[in-house]
């Protein structure tokens, strides 16, 4: 025995702050607005390990596009204030849904709170027929194709407008047309779900890629590296996306990352090219998703994006942040406020204003809670028209077997 | 004495094992700093330190694996899945490594662990945090599997779990946390406040595993039921008025087998609830070892009532939970036959 040798021991790490403590996020390095180089998509993983590192980021702190993503992405100013449109309506989606589920109108509900522009932008860069594989966070994903808020309202009240059945927990939204993959409550199974898919499309000539989602903490589970994995080996369509929020419920990204490297990281260890993006910028994210996009449907194989970004509600109804962490932590992230980021970017063109601003966050919630009374007309969980129960006992298999036509006699249908 | 609600009394079963036994090491997703999303390890990093009771990744295999290891080591690491809906990717670790590792090196290696997942519904949770899993370690042998009903119970048989010398799963009726929810959604909630079985005694004291016990005596019907459905059948049959004999089963496996043929010898009539899905579910093994053990007894075939074999709905959830109108029946049934 090496009697110089320490007893051995483990390190835990903890986030930068806690309740009682001030907020501090003095290590989280803010790169410089438009510095990011922009590789060639067909740029090999090894040459471009820098973007796994640093930050995609257009949008600068006077609301200026600025540097090379920019000057490709090259988005029309309808296409930004149609963006805009799109979190706004997220945001005031949310706010009512989760006055709904405090009025019981509902059982649960899960905000996007200040992470609205990824899901809205990433959209963009999918084509009809594309699929997504995605989180609860992602409605944006929803809003920007087109599907009504009414039904998405139905299929949290569960009520006789939810195409699924009121069998689902609300938010786990599922939409074929929209590009939408029915959302599993468990937690990364779908990440390599959404290879599988990409693999399929491949395998069958098809045109349509897909896109994968997991949150910061999701990726501790065996199913985001299983998906790394195939995608490496197989070259597959894929864009895997990461959202980094910082919290994992109460636990700090740090415990799923480890303390050294970043999440885009983890696609270099297979080969996987990989972009580091300011979550919080419309922009940034538009022209990060047309980069994998564009890899994707070239044959050049998958793309990492870690979005970076912060949770600035709690993780769900069903939780209260400022139990494991400073309540004003939201206030002092680094990277802004997403809606607020763009509207200023907007009006600094002139083409957007104060007053134009307030008059579309006012129109905009005039119309969702419109969509609110119609989904509220025909029932929420506990009253009006839900599905009836005997539905319970449908699809469970294609054709209902013996035992349970016998079970559904028994309940009474 | 004490009441206290089965949060409470986990946790002060987990305070205790952390005090008494250097070894006891708890970690799981949220369970450290925030103490657990059901609050069972509250405070108790705070006052153990972080390397007792720490968070993990979100990674269930990682959890049983990792407590596999360390508990081969020679540490009783007590582990949370955060609900036993989320235990499937650790199963693999569960069943071909904790269960097996004794008996494939005989005894060279063994996994004195825990492993603790809130089960069943009533909360309006939906298919992914509401499932009851029983049936899926029954099925494995060299797991023990437990289902306390009670704060008192939960208390005593946490702490022999986290003494037993083999891997124990240790189910947590989430419904039951707060009060002794009888099936009656529709009507207030009931704490654990003032009732018998909230009284728990400070300090140590084990419950055996694989001892049942008589919830309310009777002489004409054996109701068997664990968990949540042990106060379901009771308001069930309070409310049939018939003279039933009510067993709480509290192990599973070990399973009891005396009080049960006992009871069923003398009744010669047996009702099993479950909120597990009917087809292959606990009740059948129950049903399977009452008939052999008592067949010349019985006076009606045994009845299973048990969650419909459908994944578990979201708005439908009162319509799929064998709640007391269910159990009621089944019991009025048996009678008549
Ligand atoms: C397999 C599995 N384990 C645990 C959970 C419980 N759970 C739900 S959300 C969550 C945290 C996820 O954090 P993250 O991946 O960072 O996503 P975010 O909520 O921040 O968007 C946990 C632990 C689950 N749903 N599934
Ligand atoms: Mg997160």
């Amino acid at each position: 025995m090496d009697p110089a040798a320490p007893p051995l021991r483990l390190t835990f790490g903890a986030p930068h702050a806690r309740p009682g403590t001030a907020p501090d996020f003095s290590d989280f390095p803010v790169p410089e607005a438009g510095a990011m180089r922009r590789p060639p998509v067909d740029t090999p993983a090894e040459e471009m390990r820098d973007l796994a590192f640093g930050m995609i980021r257009i949008l600068d702190d006077a609301g200026e596009a600025r540097g090379p993503w920019a000057e490709a992405l090259a988005l029309d100013d309808a296409a930004q204030l149609e963006g805009l449109r799109h979190m706004l309506t997220l945001r005031a989606y949310d706010a009512r849904m989760l006055l709904a589920q405090r009025q019981q109108k509902t059982s649960f509900y899960m905000q996007h709170l200040g992470e609205e522009a990824i899901s809205c932008a990433f959209q963009r860069a999918l084509r009809p027929g594309d699929m997504n594989f995605p989180t609860y966070r992602q409605a944006g994903l929803l809003i920007a194709s087109g599907y009504p808020i009414g039904t998405m309202m139905c299929q949290v009240y569960g009520n006789d407008g939810d195409p699924g059945r009121g069998r689902q927990l609300p938010v786990l939204y599922s939409s074929k047309a929209h590009g939408f993959f029915s959302i599993s409550g468990n937690l990364g199974t779908q990440y390599i779900q959404a290879v599988g898919w990409a693999m399929g499309s491949a395998l069958s000539g098809a045109e349509a890629i897909a896109a994968a989602w997991i949150g910061d903490g999701s990726t501790a589970e065996s199913d985001f590296h299983a998906a790394l994995v195939f995608a490496s080996s197989y070259r597959v369509p894929v864009i895997l996306n990461i959202v980094n929020n910082q919290w994992a419920i109460s636990t700090y990204q740090e415990v799923a990352r480890g303390s050294v490297g970043t999440f885009a990281a983890r696609g270099h260890g297979f080969g996987i090219p990989a972009l580091r993006v300011d979550g919080n910028d419309y922009l940034a994210v538009v022209a990060a998703a047309r980069w994998a996009a564009e890899r994707a449907r070239r044959n050049l194989g998958p793309t990492l994006i870690e979005h970076v970004t912060y949770r600035a509600a709690g993780h769900s109804t069903s939780d209260d942040p400022s139990a494991y962490r400073p309540s004003d932590e939201g206030a002092s992230w680094p990277l802004g406020d997403p809606v607020a980021r763009l509207r200023d970017h907007l009006i600094a063109r002139g083409v957007w204003s104060a007053e134009r601003h307030a008059q579309a966050e006012a129109e905009i919630l005039a119309g969702v809670i419109e969509a609110q009374k119609q989904a509220e007309a025909i029932g929420t969980l506990h009253q009006g028209r839900r599905p009836s129960p005997a539905e319970m006992f449908d699809d469970v298999y294609a054709e209902m077997p013996p035992h349970l036509r016998r079970q559904r006699q028994q309940a009474g249908f | 004495m004490a009441t206290m609600t089965m949060i409470e009394a986990i946790r002060d079963a987990l305070d205790l094992a952390l005090t008494e036994d250097s070894r006891v090491t708890l970690f799981g997703e949220d369970v450290g700093y925030f103490g657990g999303v059901f609050r069972c390890t509250a405070g108790l990093q705070q006052k153990h330190g972080v390397a007792r009771c720490f968070d993990t990744p979100i990674s269930e295999l990682g959890i049983v694996g990792a407590a596999i290891g360390m508990a081969a080591f020679g540490r009783r690491p007590v582990v949370e899945i955060q609900f036993a809906d989320y235990m499937y990717p650790a199963y693999d670790q569960i069943v071909s490594e904790a269960a097996r590792m004794r008996y494939r090196t005989a005894g060279e290696f063994t996994c004195p662990l825990v492993v603790r997942m809130p089960t069943g519904g009533g909360i309006f949770g939906g298919q992914t945090h509401s499932q009851s899993t029983e049936a899926l370690f029954t099925h494995v042998t060299g797991l023990k599997t437990v289902v306390p009903s009670t704060p008192y119970d939960a208390k005593g048989l946490l702490l022999a779990a986290i003494d037993d010398p083999d891997p124990v799963i240790f189910l947590e009726p989430k419904r039951l946390y707060n009060g002794p929810f009888d099936g009656h959604h529709d009507r207030p909630v009931t704490p654990w406040r003032g009732h018998p079985l909230a009284e728990v005694p400070k300090g140590r004291y084990h419950l055996p595993l694989g001892q049942a016990a008589i919830r309310r005596a009777g002489t004409q019907l054996t109701v068997l039921a664990y968990g949540t459905m042990v106060h379901v059948a009771l308001a069930a049959v309070a409310e049939t008025g018939i003279d039933a004999e009510v067993i709480d089963l509290r192990t599973l496996l070990p399973l009891d087998l005396e009080t049960i043929t006992t009871s069923v010898r003398r009744t010669g009539r047996c009702v099993i609830v479950h909120e597990a899905t009917l087809t292959s579910g606990f009740g059948a093994e129950l049903a399977a070892q009452v008939q052999a053990e008592c067949f010349w007894h019985l006076e009606a075939p045994v009845e299973r009532v048990a969650g419909w074999d459908t994944p578990y709905p979201h708005t439908a959830e009162w319509d799929y939970f064998p709640g007391p109108a269910r159990v009621a029946a089944a019991c009025r049934r048996v009678m008549e036959t």
